[in-house]
């Protein structure tokens, strides 16, 4: 116990007023586990308007009332202690390593997946931010002149709250499920888009745009809104092994395209094996919109994510293309949820997965067609790769259609390369893995295309790396 | 190990009492009524434990997987009676005769939890036993033991299971020994009536190697206004290179409720074959389990249901792979009108070790109206290398081309729809051996279908 004079004087200061109060400089993180408190203490430090803080505190609430949803989901969610978690980290108070502190593994990766030099430090977690500002300048200048509102989400709230404030935590509502109502109490980070009426943003937006802002968090929280026939494409996340010593990470993304507009998100992740990824991830389409979940899993120890699409306008489309690898000890419980609102409304899910050595790869979904409507349409196909003896897959779908107007079908199947095709390639000089890996790039190469190229190239790489050392 | 069931019998007062329970009021007593004396002692111990089981088993709660889209009022227990014995019992077993099939090895007719009619079985080739239930748990106490209720409810039925085993059953023990082949089918008729009464049908059937045997259960209800409850359970037990196959056709009134347990348990190169056609009841859940427990062994899992007004079924199955070079392939077909509901869910679990397993599901539904529901939840869980494992679900309705096409061809609309919707259906029948079973079955349709609005 320190006994000088300074600290004595400050918590006796403290008990007297009966209540806490933080330093004015944020200097310290907000500290271990989950209070009010906390939250007050998130939204001090953001200067947010008091909606924002009630927002969190009604969303805190509701978290430790929901039960955890063990009933259905992987018995595995126990074993978080919530208790144990920083929930907010001052600027600045992030841990800092340097380059030498970075496992040789990882670095290996970045240099068998080609990542360029100058992104490898960033996101090794050596420098706090990824200096973009020279290499993007030129499509900042060209957003900003279309009017985008590209920010982070305490801006996106502080400085525009009459564009966002309208759907925010209407996409997904607090109380949606357990790890939604988590990051509604504590988000930070995370990117807020507007794209005007018309404005097709020519590149894909990516977080490493935005300068000073906290990239990549705990909690983040995305929201993008497409006005009316306006189109973007969004990109996160990347190939290469995000180094991170947070093992909960609970991201929430809500993306609202008005009529006629399209809208692309693209992810891929690659998480080390201690991290449970469990993600909320929704689509609001009207009238003759589009909206695509591309989304590629790879690594954590356990992912549990749904995108979904709420097809509320006629004519509206949903699409969900995944591909989930999951390697020792690995659980990837990826699936997609289509929910039609409106006549004519059409989606479709397309999900591959492999599971390698005892890696768990499970397949969930859902499609609801309720009654009432003309001319819904959904196609879901499911493939299932397994590699090794002990490899576990499962699909889990649930299909509700209402009315004799509408068509779904949907087919799963569960498969494994062929002796056939390994001994041919064999013949033709590859070693056994590199046949096996081939084999796997094949498998997963229609989706793998629907991804921008630099991403295509990388994931082929990343595929033939995890499928290392899976056979012999 | 303590045993629980005694340290909660002494702590209870004694339920067990043999008087007959007085109307509406079996919750408080295990539904029995007049039985043979002799019932083995391990009998009447496992139904003291399935009592107790019934009691202390939660009723199914929204956040329960097995029962996701299912209505729950429909698994609440209300107070119901034993049934009663019918008083017109001979224009039963006429009807029986005019419904049933021509040609059957054996025929056995329950009115209520009562049996009124049995011919043929005292013909069957030598050695067969083809008892009703409680006689045969009387006469072949540990026979019957082998195999009487050994497969666990694993689909959320468990309440339903602990009380079929606490109650007097109905239907039939037929037990085929080796190498012996009964050709016709052996034709069970259940009969119910009685407003507020529960029947409890039971059939197992048990092929010893290389045996053969065909089972078919008829439920139909005496009057169009009585609502009863019938909680039955088949068990299949086909030994190595044996043929077992059920068929069980519910057509209850449409008051009535319906729930139906299968354990089916597959041997060496031996084949099982169940069907469950659902065209009556208001609420109808069929729990379906089939393991495969040796190389060779196959599994068929077939079903067809019509369902129209306000009629939900609910169907749940697992195909348990357990021993690799194992087959079983699964076709589930529903025909909804009007506000009906159908939920289908269905698992393949592939065990550990279970290598070159081939399994296949596939679950079809037509919708006739724009109210009509259907839910399909096909699963999949491989613990396995080398299998092939496939399934499939679409749901749709008949393409107005091939109602053009039919109509050019001179057929009224209306019965064209009739026509593709019976095909439709016929087509999970249409897998069953015996020409004149299948006959049936699709008399039974069209007789359905000729009544549906």
């Amino acid at each position: 116990m320190p006994h000088d004079n300074a600290t004595l004087e400050a918590v006796s200061i403290d008990q007297a007023e009966g209540n806490f109060s933080f330093p004015e400089a944020y200097d310290y993180d907000a500290g271990y586990g989950l209070t009010e408190q906390v939250i007050d203490y998130i939204s001090d430090a953001k200067q947010e308007a008091d909606w924002v803080r009630d927002f969190r505190k009604r969303a805190l609430k509701v978290f430790l009332d929901k039960p955890m949803p063990t009933h259905w989901a992987s018995k595995d969610l126990e074993n978080i202690h919530f208790d144990n978690i920083r929930y907010y980290l001052a600027k600045g108070q992030r841990p800092t390593r340097s380059w030498d502190e970075v496992p040789d593994d990882v670095k290996q990766t970045f240099e068998r997946l080609g990542i360029p030099e100058k992104e490898r430090k960033y996101l090794a977690g050596v420098e706090a931010q990824f200096d973009s500002e020279a290499a993007y300048s030129n499509v900042k200048e060209e957003l900003e002149k279309q009017g985008v509102i590209f920010v982070n989400s305490t801006e996106g709230l502080r400085e525009h709250p009459e564009i966002f404030r309208k759907w925010f935590g209407k996409v997904i509502p607090t109380g949606d499920n357990k790890f939604s109502a988590l990051n509604s109490a504590v988000f930070s980070g995370g990117s807020f888009i507007y794209v005007p009426p018309g404005v097709k943003v020519a590149h894909p937006l990516q977080a490493y745009f935005r300068i000073n802002a906290e990239n990549f968090g705990q909690f983040e929280r995305t929201l993008i809104i497409v006005d009316e026939g306006a189109e973007v494409t969004y990109m996160e996340g990347c190939t290469a092994p995000k180094f991170e010593t947070a093992t909960l990470h609970s991201a929430v993304v809500e993306l609202v395209a008005m009529k006629d507009a399209k809208i692309q998100y693209i992810t891929v992740q690659n998480w080390s094996n201690n991290v449970f990824n469990l993600v909320t991830k929704r689509g609001l389409a009207h009238e003759n919109a589009e909206i695509r979940w591309i989304d590629c899993n790879i690594g954590s120890r356990l992912t549990m994510k749904y995108p979904g699409v709420i097809m509320k306008g006629r004519k509206a489309r949903g699409e969900v293309i995944s591909i989930a690898l999951a390697n020792d000890g690995q659980h990837q419980d990826t699936g997609a949820k289509m929910i039609h609102a409106a006549d004519e409304t059409t989606s479709n899910v397309v999900s591959k997965s492999i599971s390698v050595g005892t890696g768990r790869s499970t397949y969930r979904g859902q499609v609801h067609i309720p009654k009432h409507l003309k001319g819904c349409k959904n196609n879901t196909e499911c493939d299932a790769l397994l590699i090794n003896t002990s490899s576990r897959t499962d699909t889990y779908p649930a299909i509700t259609v209402r009315g004799n107007q509408h068509a779904t079908q949907h087919e799963a199947s569960v498969s494994q390369v062929s002796e056939d095709q390994i001994f041919y390639m064999q013949q033709r000089g590859l070693s056994e893995a590199e046949a096996m890996s081939l084999s796997v790039n094949g498998f997963v190469n229609d989706l793998v295309r629907e991804f921008p190229m630099e991403y295509s190239v990388e994931l082929k790489r990343l595929i033939d790396l995890e499928m290392e050392g899976s056979v012999g | 190990m303590p045993n629980p069931v005694a340290e909660i019998e002494s702590t209870m007062p004694d339920r067990e009492s043999a008087s007959p329970a007085p109307r509406g009021e079996w919750f408080s007593h295990p539904p029995r009524h007049d039985e043979p004396a002799n019932l083995p002692d391990w009998y009447l111990e496992r139904r003291k434990e399935c009592w107790h089981r019934f009691l202390e088993t939660p009723e199914p709660v929204r956040t329960d997987e097995h029962w996701r889209f299912a209505t729950l009022g429909n698994a609440k227990f209300e107070q119901l009676d034993t049934a009663t014995a019918f008083p017109e019992t001979e224009e039963i077993i006429a009807k029986t005769h005019r419904w049933g099939l021509k040609e059957t090895a054996a025929r056995f007719v329950f009115a209520g939890n009562r049996l009124v009619e049995s011919e043929g079985a005292a013909d069957l080739p030598q050695g067969v036993i083809c008892l009703p239930i409680m006689e045969a748990l009387a006469a072949h106490g540990d026979l019957v033991r082998e195999h009487f209720m050994q497969e666990e409810a694993r689909l959320g039925g468990a309440k339903f299971a602990a009380l079929h085993g606490a109650a007097t059953l109905s239907g039939i023990f037929v037990h085929v020994p080796r190498g012996v082949v009964i050709e016709k089918p052996i034709e069970v008729a259940h009969w119910a009536a009685g407003d507020q009464t529960a029947i409890f049908p039971h059939t197992l059937v048990v092929t010893e190697a290389n045996a053969s045997v065909t089972v078919l259960d008829w439920f139909r209800s005496a009057t169009p206004e009585d609502r009863t409850l019938a909680v039955a359970n088949v068990d299949i037990a086909a030994e190595d290179g044996s043929r077992a196959q059920y068929v069980a056709f519910q057509n209850w009134n449409d008051r009535s409720k319906h729930f139906h347990l299968n354990g089916t348990r597959v041997g060496r190169d031996a084949r099982a074959t169940s069907c469950f056609v659902n065209v009556g009841s208001a609420w109808s859940r069929n729990e379906s389990v089939s393991r495969l427990t040796a190389p060779g062994a196959d599994s068929r899992m077939l079903s067809s249901n019509l369902a129209d007004g306000n009629q939900e079924f609910d169907q749940r199955t697992l195909q348990l792979h357990e021993a690799g070079h194992t087959t079983s392939d699964l076709l589930y077909k529903n025909a909804l009108y009007d506000r009906s509901r159908t939920i289908f869910s269905g698992l393949i679990q592939v065990c550990p070790g279970a290598h070159h397993t081939d399994a296949y599901q596939k679950c079809r539904n037509l919708l006739g109206s724009d109210e009509a529901e259907a839910n399909s939840m096909p699963g999949l869980e491989i613990d396995a290398d080398q299998v092939k494992c496939s399934h499939g679900s679409t749901s749709g309705q008949i393409s107005d081309e091939e109602i053009f096409y039919l109509r050019a061809r001179g057929i009224a609309p209306r019965k064209a729809r009739q026509m593709i919707s019976q095909g439709f259906l016929n087509e999970a029948v249409e897998h069953l051996d015996g020409e004149e079973l299948k006959a049936a079955i699709e008399q039974r349709f069209e007789e359905r279908f000729a009544v549906l609005a």
